[in-house]
C-alpha cells in the first residue's frame, strides 16, 4: 500500500514544505528567506519560518488536493530534530506537531543530513555510496557501515559554504556567496598559494577563508575566487578518495547546496573516473535543503516503525548524522 | 617489486630499497598537487627521522627526491600475523614516545608495524602530522584498536596491555584512554 508523507524543512534559511510517496515527490512548495544585508541572522529567518509557515502548509496541501490527495491519506507529519540554527529548529517544530495533531498521524523526527543522503540515493541510481555533503554549515564525508551512517571525515570548524559566505562578504559580494564565486573564479589566470589542511581525515576552512581574505589585498579577486575553489574542493575531494579507497565502496554521491558548485562536480568526476567509480549527483532541487528529502526520510523512518513522541520531540542544534539508528536498511 | 598502492602513493621494492613514490592528482590543479605531494613528502621523512630520534624504530631513510623518499627495506614479520599481549605492551609504549613527541602516526595498524631483531618498526608515516590535543591522539589509538578489534580475538586483552606499556611513556595517557571511551560511542571513524 502507498504511503504519503509530509515533511517539512527549515533548518536555517529555506523554509520548505513537501509530500511525498514512495516514488514522487506529489506537492513542494518553498518561502525563502533571504537576508537585506550580511548573513544569515538566526532569529530573523527563525520569524520568517513563524510568518510563512501557516501559510506554506496551507498552500501544500491546496497543491495535495489538486493531484486528487486528501488529508486523510496522510500517514505522517517529518521534520528536522537537528542539526540547524536552534530557534529556526524550535519554529519548524512547532508547526510539524501542531500538523501531526490535527491530522491525527504519527510525529517523525529526522536528521537533517541523513535526509541529504537519503533523498540523493532516492533519485540517483547510487546504491551504497561514500557521499560528499557540503552546505553552508555542514561539510561531510559519509558512509553506511552496520547500522549506522559514519562520518569518515568533517570539518574541524565551520562548513565550506560559510567559509565561502564569510569570504564573500569581506570582499563585498552578497549572499550566498559560493555562486559569485564561481563566477568570479572562471575569468582567473593565475593560482595564488593558500593554505591546504587536511589533518588525517578531517580538513578545515576557516584559515583558508582568511588567507583568501588577505589575498585579495594584492591580488585580482578572480584570481583569489579561482585559487580559494581549487584549493577548499581538492580537499574535500582528496577525503572522498581516502573514504572510497578504506571502504572499498564503488559510488559516490554528492549532496548539499554546495553541490550545485560546476567544478566541484569535474574534480570529483575525475577522481571517480581514476578510480573506476561511479559518479552520482542528483537534480539540483534535491540538493540544496528542501521539504521533500525531510518528507522522504520521514517515510522511510515511518515505515521501519521509528516514529517520534511527541513528548520526546525536542530538537537538538547538534544532532550527529552517526547518532542515528538506521533502522530503514536491511542488510544482505 | 611493486608492493601497494594506497589513495596516495606507490610503493615499490628495488635492489633491497623501498622506493615511496607520491603519484599525482589529476582533479588537483597542477600547481597545487605539486606543492602538496612535495610538502607531504618532506614531513613524512622528517617526522620518521623524528620518531627514531624519540626512540620508535622506523626505517632509516637514504634518498628524498620530490615525491619519492627510498628507505631501508624492513625484513620481518608483520605484527597483524603474531600479535600478542606482549608485543602490544610494547607497541602502546612506542605511541607513547609518538605522541610525548607530540606525532599523531596517523595510520595504526598491526599491518604497519613490524618485528625485525626483537625491535618493533613502525612503518608508512604518510598520514602522520603533528599535533598535542588529546582528541587527535585519543583517534590515533582508536584507529588501530579497531584494527584489534577486526583482525584479533584477544582484543580486550591488547587494548589493555597496549594501555600498560602507553601510560609508561606518555605522562596523559589516562586523558587519551577515556577520550578514546567517547569517541567509540561518537561511532565515527568506522
Amino acid at each position: 500500500m502507498e504511503t504519503i508523507v509530509i515533511g517539512i524543512e527549515g533548518t536555517a534559511w529555506n523554509l520548505s514544505a513537501a509530500i511525498v510517496n514512495e516514488t514522487d515527490v506529489l506537492a513542494e512548495v518553498t518561502e525563502t528567506y533571504s537576508p537585506k544585508t550580511g548573513g544569515i541572522h538566526p532569529r530573523e529567518a527563525a520569524q520568517h519560518h513563524a510568518t510563512y509557515a501557516a501559510g506554506v502548509i496551507r498552500d501544500l496541501l491546496e497543491e495535495g488536493k489538486k493531484n486528487g490527495l486528501k488529508a486523510s491519506n496522510i500517514n505522517a507529519v517529518a521534520f528536522s530534530l537537528g542539526p540547524g540554527l536552534g530557534p529556526c529548529l524550535r519554529t519548524v517544530a512547532t508547526a510539524a506537531r501542531m500538523l501531526a495533531l490535527s491530522l491525527d498521524v504519527p510525529l517523525v523526527g529526522v536528521n537533517h543530513c541523513v535526509a541529504h543522503v537519503e533523498i540523493g540515493k532516492w533519485k540517483t541510481p547510487a546504491r551504497d555510496p561514500v557521499v560528499l555533503y557540503v552546505s553552508g554549515a555542514n561539510s561531510q564525508v559519509l558512509a553506511y557501515r552496520a547500522g549506522r551512517y559514519r562520518v569518515f571525515g568533517e570539518t574541524l570548524d565551520i562548513g565550506i559554504g560559510n567559509a565561502f559566505d564569510k569570504f564573500a562578504r569581506s570582499a563585498g559580494l552578497s549572499h550566498p556567496g559560493g555562486p559569485k564565486i564561481e563566477e568570479y573564479a572562471r575569468n582567473a589566470d593565475t593560482y595564488v598559494p593558500l593554505p591546504y589542511v587536511v589533518k588525517g581525515m578531517d580538513f578545515s576552512f576557516s584559515g583558508l577563508s582568511t588567507a583568501a581574505t588577505d589575498a585579495l589585498k594584492s591580488n585580482p579577486i578572480e584570481d583569489v575566487c579561482y585559487s580559494y575553489q581549487e584549493t577548499a574542493f581538492a580537499m574535500l575531494v582528496e577525503v572522498t578518495e581516502r573514504a572510497l579507497a578504506h571502504t572499498g565502496k564503488g559510488e559516490v554521491l554528492l549532496a548539499g547546496g554546495v553541490g550545485a558548485n560546476m567544478r566541484l562536480r569535474e574534480m570529483l568526476d575525475i577522481m571517480c573516473d581514476d578510480r573506476g567509480a561511479s559518479f552520482y549527483v542528483p537534480e539540483k532541487r534535491f540538493m540544496g535543503d528542501n521539504g521533500a528529502m525531510i518528507a522522504y526520510l520521514g517515510l522511510l523512518m515511518f515505515k521501519a516503525g521509528s516514529v517520534t513522541d511527541i513528548g520526546k520531540s525536542h530538537v537538538n542544534p547538534n544532532f550527529r548524522p552517526d547518532d542515528v539508528d538506521v533502522t530503514w536498511i536491511t542488510e544482505d | 617489486m611493486y608492493l601497494a598502492s594506497g589513495a596516495e602513493a606507490t610503493v615499490t621494492l628495488e635492489h633491497g630499497v623501498i622506493i615511496k613514490e607520491r603519484v599525482p592528482k589529476r582533479y588537483r590543479l597542477k600547481e597545487l598537487d605539486e606543492r602538496i605531494r612535495k610538502e607531504r613528502t618532506r614531513a613524512e621523512a622528517r617526522l620518521m627521522s623524528e620518531a627514531r630520534r624519540r626512540g620508535v624504530p622506523t626505517p632509516i631513510i637514504y634518498d628524498i627526491e620530490d615525491f619519492t623518499i627510498e628507505m631501508e627495506y624492513i625484513r620481518g614479520e608483520p605484527l597483524k600475523n603474531i600479535m600478542s599481549p606482549e608485543l602490544s605492551e610494547s607497541v602502546g609504549e612506542l605511541i607513547g614516545r609518538l605522541h610525548s613527541g607530540g606525532i599523531i602516526h596517523g595510520d595504526l595498524t598491526t599491518s604497519n608495524m613490524i618485528l625485525h631483531n626483537d625491535r618493533i618498526y613502525m612503518i608508512d608515516f604518510g598520514l602522520a602530522f603533528v599535533d598535542r590535543t588529546i582528541e587527535a591522539q585519543g583517534v590515533d589509538l582508536h584507529v588501530l584498536f579497531q584494527t584489534f578489534e577486526s583482525t584479533h580475538n584477544q582484543h580486550e586483552e591488547l587494548i589493555e596491555a597496549l594501555g600498560n606499556g602507553y601510560r609508561r611513556t606518555f605522562p596523559d595517557a589516562d586523558d587519551v584512554l577515556k577520550r578514546v571511551k567517547e569517541i567509540e560511542k561518537r561511532g565515527r571513524y568506522a
